[in-house]
């Protein structure tokens, strides 16, 4: 019961990354009709707007501390990252400390506008281009757009802590009941899911509850019949684009602490997201987020020690055989849509 | 001729000459000479560009005629390769029984995958045949180690059975793919003043293989069979109605360009008689698909250019490093200099994969046609300078196939 436990909590966070990457893709699907490869490259760009916020507040100037001395005895030189001179050092060390949730911050603005400009600038040209040419524009600018950051970056992968608040475990089996030390968790993945969580109710609410989001699920519905109403949809809808890339990028945002990110973690995503959107359906967001969530538990169930001695190597393969298994017997995936993508 | 009309066959001569040639035709200039590391006449490069020639002309008789986008066709290169190199471990270092087994192997698994996948289209086929051909990847990868050799590949061994050859040459190594005693690897030399060639059997094998899979998509496009593959890319619900089942053609379409791709496989293992998994990695089948689209889809020329392109690009730009290009731009005053590498360097070396990227999204967006397009435009643009009244029956012509 608690290796259950244990597994479902585990994939819980590889799950949420599924489903926010999955949520992201599935908007621009549903409202603009193209399908994005370059999707994951977004993940990959926001994650490395945690490691430039990063870089950015540890940006040094060397100091010449003239009371210590290093071992040749010479004035020992001090790297003092800008922050300190600006915040003091106290203030400096939480603020780099806390510099991926900080990204955040940072990194929304960012991808809108990363979104917007790729809209604007190049998928915009391939609304009426079959859907095989969006998948082969995207997939070159996927390329480029992983090729630029490892130019920048370099091909490795690059550690950024959590927050020292957040390193720790948390004893979860304490809390319900079982031994101590029995199921013990990360604290930042649960940060991580809570945050997943958070931003996938807001994107609901936000096309629930808004003015904006109900013209949006009609473009969605019917565009042509918004359009002749005098709605400004593509208008909308290329605002619906940064904010799917902001998803993808916040999704790559938090993920930093748990696996530091190199230029090809996008592309090692967006296979599997691909995959989950299928599952969930073309076309349908609460799809997404249940395809997401339960393939990521699938997966961690898949790789518990018990069941690889059953089936060798299914941990390897679990993803993509549900995938077969479900396009077969249900076309339209879980919870898709009547008339999406059918032609 | 052959079956052929008088286009397709001046077409296959031309293939025919510039294969045949291609040792000189790649080796243009001196050795030695500053311009020698853009030189291609060496085997191993002149190998891999028939090879992928072959892999890409049979993706494309699957996703040029009948619209089929398959994400996962290096799984069929990957299992051609296994094949072969069992087929060296066990029968004989001949490489024909290898070829055979290799195209009748990927023939099936081609027929199973095809027969699951092509019950659906669109982008929905795409994920299918990804997630089978990453199922394939990742248990080659780990669970089906001892067939695949895992993560160290597919190797020959001193001690493998060989039944109809030796185990070990009389120098006690392991022996190497052959052709009725043929050698692969033998090379002749030829000098003429600073110029080197290089002529290599396997290369030559390799070319006339290419050849005949070449000749055999000629047919195919002008066969009725190729007529009704196209029927199905531009009106799948047409040809419902007209009731006509396009499933069985599909699927015949999606194992011939799986069997393409075992033989090109197969022929990679007869080269270097090795496998690994890594030949079935998505990205792999990523590559075929930018081949075939930047040489031209759907045309017959298209993705052995484009295969071409893209294996010169990987091997020549990659080679080149700040180094040389300093000396290229040496005319220019100093801090120009630097400028125009530092601009230029990131897109050569290790960069090489950004220009790729670039260049191939140039293509889709303003060349759907891919080189063979842009080639045919340059063409209409110069005839269209010399006889104006000509334009107007030139830009009716369909682009040639």
């Amino acid at each position: 019961m608690d290796a259950l436990i244990l597994q479902i909590l585990n994939g819980l966070d590889k799950g949420s990354a599924y489903a926010l990457i999955a949520l992201g893709l599935t908007l621009i699907f549903g409202t603009l009709g193209v399908v994005n490869f370059a999707h994951g490259a977004l993940f990959m760009i926001g994650a490395f707007c945690a490691v430039t916020l990063n870089k950015i507040l540890t940006l040094s100037h060397t100091v010449v501390d003239e009371t210590r001395k290093n071992f040749l005895g010479q004035p020992m030189e001090l790297q003092v990252p800008y922050v300190y001179d600006l915040f003091g050092e106290d203030m400096g060390n939480t603020i780099i400390d806390w510099s991926v949730p900080m990204a955040i911050l940072f990194a929304i603005p960012v991808m809108v506008l990363v979104g917007v400009v790729m809209e604007r600038g190049l998928i915009k040209y391939f609304y009426k281009r079959p859907h095989a040419d969006q998948i082969l524009v995207t997939f070159g600018l996927a390329i480029v757009l992983q090729e630029v950051i490892k130019y920048f970056y370099g091909a490795n992968p690059i550690p950024t802590p959590a927050p020292s608040a957040f390193t720790g475990s948390f004893d979860f089996g304490a809390l319900i009941g079982f031994d101590a030390n029995t199921i013990i968790y990360p604290y930042w993945r649960l940060v991580y899911f809570a945050f997943a969580a958070m931003i996938i109710g807001a994107v609901f609410a936000f096309l629930q509850f808004t003015t904006f989001g109900m013209v949006v699920r009609a473009g969605m519905a019917d565009r042509e019949t918004v359009g002749l109403l005098g709605i400004n949809i593509d208008k909308r809808f290329t605002i619906m684009f940064g904010l799917a890339a902001a998803v993808a990028g916040l999704a790559g945002v938090m993920y930093v602490p748990i696996n530091p990110p190199n230029y090809h973690m996008g592309m090692d995503f967006l296979v599997l997201s691909f995959v989950v959107v299928v599952v969930g359906g073309m076309g349908s967001l609460p799809g997404a987020v249940l395809a997401g969530f339960l393939l990521g538990i699938l997966e961690s169930f898949a790789s518990m020690k018990e069941v690889i001695d059953i089936i060798p190597g299914i941990n390897q393969i679990i993803i993509y055989l549900v995938a077969i298994i479900i396009l077969l017997t249900r076309p339209r995936g879980l919870m898709g849509r009547k008339g999406v993508m059918e032609s | 001729m052959l079956g052929l009309e008088k286009k397709d066959f001046t077409l296959l001569l031309i293939v025919f000459a510039l294969t045949m040639l291609a040792p000189f035709l790649l080796n243009p200039f001196p050795e030695g000479s500053a311009m020698a590391q853009f030189n291609a006449g060496y085997p191993d490069l002149m190998q891999r560009f028939v090879i992928f020639g072959i892999f890409a002309i049979g993706f494309n008789i699957l996703f040029g005629l009948t619209g089929y986008l398959s994400f996962g066709h290096a799984a069929f290169l990957g299992v051609g390769s296994y094949a072969a190199v069992w087929m060296f471990k066990l029968l004989s270092m001949n490489v024909l029984p290898a070829i055979f087994l290799a195209v009748v192997m990927s023939g099936l698994f081609a027929l199973l995958i095809g027969f699951i996948s092509l019950r659906r289209s669109g982008i929905y086929f795409s994920i299918l045949t990804l997630a089978f051909a990453q199922m394939m990847f990742a248990l080659a990868y780990s669970v089906l180690t001892p067939i695949t050799g895992g993560e160290t590949g597919l190797q020959l061994a001193l001690n493998d059975p060989r039944i109809l050859g030796t185990s070990a040459t009389a120098t006690g190594n392991i022996p190497v793919p052959s052709l009725f005693g043929l050698e692969m690897r033998t090379t002749a030399d030829l000098d003429l003043g600073a110029w080197g060639f290089t002529f290599n059997v396997g290369y030559y094998f390799c070319a006339l293989v290419m050849l005949v899979a070449f000749y055999l998509s000629i047919r195919i496009f002008r066969s009725p069979f190729g007529m009704m593959l196209r029927a199905i890319k531009s009106n799948q619900q047409r040809l419902n109605y007209t009731g006509l089942n396009p499933k069985p053609y599909t699927l015949a379409a999606f194992v011939i360009s799986g069997m393409y791709a075992g033989l090109a496989g197969a022929l990679m293992a007869s080269m270097d008689p090795l496998a690994g998994a890594e030949r079935m990695f998505w990205t792999a089948s990523g590559e075929v698909v930018l081949m075939t689209i930047l040489g031209g889809v759907g045309t017959l020329i298209g993705p052995v250019l484009g295969a071409g392109a893209i294996k010169y690009m990987e091997n020549i730009i990659s080679k080149i490093n700040s180094d040389i290009l300093h000396t290229w731009f040496a005319f220019l005053p100093d801090g120009l200099e630097d400028f125009v590498v530092a601009m230029i360097y990131p897109f050569i070396g290790k960069g090489w994969h950004l220009t790729l990227g670039i260049i191939f999204m140039l293509v889709v967006i303003f060349l759907p046609g891919g080189l063979v397009e842009g080639g045919q435009r340059i063409a209409r643009a110069l005839r269209g300078r010399k006889t104006t009244d000509d334009s107007g029956k030139s830009a009716k012509t369909e682009p040639a196939e």
